[in-house]
């Protein structure tokens, strides 16, 4: 992907810029008490009407979540989280939910044109269905006609229970099962909102499918649940992207996505993640413990995840892929861009259970300012996983030298007839490089942002047209101030 | 505490019953270490796999098996005819029996002046004062378990010492024969290497067992490599097939100064080699090497950590296994870069080829980097014997088993072409061979 003028452009001036994205809207909120007790899991299972079955299954994450310890073992540093210290529910007050955008809080609206969410009918990137999540609660879902038409579900997840319970009963848990880890298992217990999608058998999703998320009101998670559910020979792209209002203190965010591909089925996940870091200090700042994993359970599935995360205080995320049909394929394209205190512990797992099932991982890691960065990936081959195949490549570029970037690769190959390939090269921006372009005249500051974006190429080639210009876009952004 | 606190407690109890005995009483500072050492070890524990750096290995032996220290029988048994790896090439030789130093077997020969090869008990009787400064200073006890209990426990080893600008002509052999014992043994040796400025010198241990007996060697090596000294220390690792094999070694290099390290294993039933490299001075150098062939339930762990402190220095890695039967390879190798380590440049390799279906390598090759103009890469393949290639060699008509050799010795080719001296090498081409016919005659370890 060619680099703009403009992406060095906002390199260059962005040094002083305040997070761009920093404001917070004023919208009453109909929250819960603060504290985590069974009463909140009840209370917030209550105000989403579910099932009796639902209110069990959250209560038993819960309990088992008391029992559970934090996970140590990532390279973050942060002090202990109080979880009674946090708000469980907050909800954009809307008694029973808008049918159409004139209903919606006009505050609202507002935020999401700062935003540049293509929201309204008028958006420039047409065919963008947008299941907007504010704060917990699906306000807004536009396209869903027509994608009734061929029969695809595209729903906020609460709406899913009550709609399609068969489906969520049968799949929910089924690949992060509640007791999967900490995080996990908290976000089992208080989900509140998050996306369900449905593509029935032989369909073609007509459109890709994106939601945004943001977190709003003050002291509050944000525990989304994402559900995605390809059926035989279906395919969807499913784009996220997330943006955060600027506050002093360090929230959580602990969300919980799960993917299912079955036979033939091919899922691709693309996420761009620029949550508020923190300043440049370190104060305040998202915690970003996401699990994610998608379950390749049909014969030559794929799903295929690409992200690109430049915000987060703390980022804690591997989406994995669990390779259990013959001749699946699992795909991980990464850009990791840390700056100022930001932490990042990130990559993923691919598991290989089937035969002649392929991964690939490609991880981009950029380190910049006082920033600590850590690859950590699992390559896992099962006696059954005959012909499997993996290749791993991990490069980290250092930016300064008060930073950090590790690369923590496991493998574990229990195959004989397996091939396990992994290369990682650590360095810093090529002299010779900058000297080429500054030769031609390009200030240094654009020319640090073309070699980043070059960098980042192979990653970036992977993202949705939609994804692509705001990714690169944040890259720059994300840099501000660590070079000159 | 994450590590086995009730497999510590044997030991614990040996130590108290034994500490009046052991080499050096009544010099004060060692007392005070062995002392310090033990109240670490029982406050780490044996290490377990929920410590990161013992995730794939278990030291299953030391929960299930008693073994008793080494007393004076242990070290007077007969050792039979013992094997050289250098032959006539060996300047210099010790032969240590379940851990002791046997003079009767030793031909240590003569050292040019400035270099002193002796054993840790003759040192620590002669002249304990000399060593106060040097054991236990390289080898740092954090998070080093095994490490604590050898300096707690520590009973015999060598200590060789070269002065500034002294080269030796010869290489120095020193032999570690174990398992002779009737029951299962602990032997916890300690070895110190000291190279002074510009010094010399080329070691090659052979760590050898009888029979298929129990038996735990916790061997540890403190080496200084100061300013544009140069070490070569090999490692030949044919433990008994009972044995449970242990080896922390912990090197620090001076500027412009060069550890180079080998190992070659295809004994034990558990092994481990854990090598911790510093490199303290701008310029400085080191090469890792290593090289195993496993099979039955044969457990062989390779894990290195290099630490880059200052500017200006390098390191190599290349590890390569073979793994036959239900064996189970590791491999963890570390990188640190530190924040003034600039221009580092570090490289490392582990490649695994799997003969069997049970076989199983776990890899992690982990960089830690804090420096921004380094040079960095790490690389990690896994497979089986190419197909192609055994088509290839077959239809020249070479039968298959010796094909499948040809390319398992191709395989390991990069780790030995630069091990000298020669005899060394062709030593280990010997035990390849020996290794691969029992292969193809279809024999196993027990």
């Amino acid at each position: 992907m060619a680099v703009t003028a403009e992406t060095a452009k906002t390199v260059n001036k962005l040094a002083e810029q305040k997070y761009k994205y920093g404001f917070v809207t004023d919208i009453e909120a109909d929250t819960a008490p603060k504290g985590l007790s069974e009463d909140i899991v009840r209370f917030i299972s209550n105000k989403k009407e579910e099932p009796e079955w639902l209110l069990d299954w959250r209560l038993e994450a819960y309990r088992h979540w008391l029992t559970m310890a934090e996970p140590k073992w990532a390279k973050v540093r942060f002090p202990e989280i109080d979880y009674d210290d946090a708000y469980y529910y907050s909800a954009p007050k809307a008694a029973d939910g808008p049918k159409s955008l004139d209903e919606v809080d006009p505050e609202l609206l507002r935020t999401y044109q700062k935003l540049g969410i293509p929201l309204l009918e008028q958006e420039r990137l047409a065919g963008v269905a947008v299941d907007a999540v504010f704060d917990s609660v699906s306000v807004a879902t536009t396209f869903k006609k027509k994608l009734e038409e061929v029969g695809v579900i595209f729903c906020p997840i609460s709406e899913a229970v009550r709609e399609h319970p068969e489906l969520v009963r049968k799949y929910m848990g089924s690949v992060v099962p509640y007791s999967d880890n900490k995080h996990a298992t908290l976000n089992s217990a208080v989900f509140t909102d998050g996306s369900f999608v449905y593509i029935p058998p032989g369909v073609r999703c007509p459109m890709e499918l994106s939601t945004y998320f943001r977190i709003n009101a003050e002291n509050t998670g944000q525990f989304e649940r994402t559900l995605i559910i390809a059926d035989e020979g279906a395919y969807v792209s499913y784009l996220e992207g997330c943006t955060a209002p600027m506050r002093d203190e360090n929230q959580l965010h602990a969300a919980v996505v799960e993917l299912v591909a079955l036979d033939g089925a091919e899922i691709k996940y693309s996420t761009v993640q620029n949550w508020y870091p923190g300043d440049a200090e370190g104060r305040g700042g998202i915690y970003n413990f996401v699990t994610k994993r998608g379950l390749c359970r049909g014969r030559d599935s794929k799903i295929s995840w690409t992200q690109v995360e430049t915000g987060s205080a703390i980022t804690w995320k591997y989406p994995s892929c669990i390779l259990e049909g013959d001749g699946s394929v699992g795909e991980f394209y990464s850009i990791a861009i840390t700056n100022n205190r930001q932490q990042a512990d990130t990559g993923t797992k691919m598991i290989h259970i089937g035969k002649n099932t392929r991964s690939r991982i490609i991880s981009k890691g950029i380190s910049a300012g006082r920033a600590e960065q850590t690859y950590r990936g699992l390559v896992k081959v099962l006696p059954t996983a005959k012909g499997a195949r993996n290749h791993t490549q991990c490069d980290s570029l250092l930016i300064g030298d008060e930073c950090g970037a590790h690369t923590v690769p496991y493998i574990e190959n229990k195959n004989m007839h397996s091939v396990v390939e992994h290369e990682a090269t650590t360095s810093k921006i090529s002299e010779d490089q900058l000297f080429y372009c500054r030769q031609r005249g390009i200030p240094a500051e654009d020319a640090v942002a073309l070699v980043v974006n070059g960098f980042c190429r192979e990653v970036l080639q992977q993202l949705p047209m939609e994804f692509a210009v705001e990714a690169q876009k944040l890259v720059g952004i994300s840099l501000e101030g660590s070079v000159g | 505490m994450a590590g086995n606190s009730i497999a510590v407690r044997p030991f614990v109890e040996q130590f108290a019953a034994l500490k009046a005995g052991l080499p050096g009483t009544g010099v004060p500072w060692l007392g005070d270490l062995r002392e310090a050492a033990i109240e670490r070890f029982g406050d780490l524990g044996v290490p377990t796999p929920r410590l990161e750096a013992w995730k794939y290995t278990r030291l299953r032996p030391l929960e299930k098996t008693a073994y008793r220290a080494v007393g004076e029988a242990d070290a007077a048994a007969d050792a039979g005819r013992l094997p050289s790896v250098l032959g006539a090439a060996a300047g210099h030789r010790l032969v240590f029996v379940n851990g002791r130093l046997r003079p009767d077997l030793s031909t240590p020969g003569a050292l040019p002046d400035g270099a002193r090869i002796e054993s840790l008990r003759d040192a620590l009787a002669s002249d304990p004062g000399a060593l106060e400064a040097q054991l236990g200073r390289i080898g740092v006890l954090d998070g080093q378990p095994m490490l604590a209990l050898n300096t707690a426990m520590m009973d015999d080893g060598y200590v060789l010492r070269v002065g500034p600008g002294v080269a030796l002509p010869a290489p120095v052999e020193i032999v570690f024969l174990g398992g002779t014992a009737d029951e299962p043994v602990a032997c916890h040796t300690r070895n110190l290497i000291l190279l002074d400025e510009g010094s010399r010198a080329t070691v090659v241990e052979h760590h050898l067992g009888a029979g298929k007996g129990a038996y735990f060697a916790n061997g540890a090596t403190e080496i200084s490599v100061a300013g544009a000294a140069h070490l070569t220390h090999h490692k030949v690792q044919a433990e008994g097939s009972g044995a449970l094999h242990l080896a922390t070694v912990h090197a620090e290099v001076g500027a412009d100064a060069t550890y180079e390290g080998f190992c070659f294993a295809t004994g034990a039933r558990l092994s481990r080699y854990e090598v911790g490299v510093r490199l303290v001075g701008s310029g400085a150098n080191c090469s890792l090497t290593g090289a195993y062939m496993m099979r039955g339930d044969q457990h062989c762990d390779n894990t290195t950590v290099v630490e880059h402190t200052v500017p200006d220095t390098s390191c190599r890695e290349v590890f390569k296994g073979v793994l036959d039967g239900k064996a189970r390879g590791v491999f963890q190798g570390r990188i640190v870069v530190r924040e003034d380590a600039q221009r580092t440049d570090g490289n490392q390799t582990c490649k695994t080829l799997l003969l069997s279906d049970r076989a199983e390598i776990d890899a992690k090759p982990e960089l830690e980097i804090y420096a921004d103009d380094v040079k960095c890469s790490h690389g990690a393949t896994v497979g089986a014997i190419d197909e192609d290639a055994l088509f290839y060699l077959r239809s020249r008509g070479i039968p298959e088993a010796a094909a499948r050799g040809l390319l398992v010795r191709s395989f390991l080719a990069e780790t030995l072409h630069d091990v000298k001296p020669e005899p060394l090498a062709e030593a280990l081409e010997e035990m390849i061979a020996a290794w691969l016919s029992q292969a193809a005659n279809g024999e196993q370890h027990e």
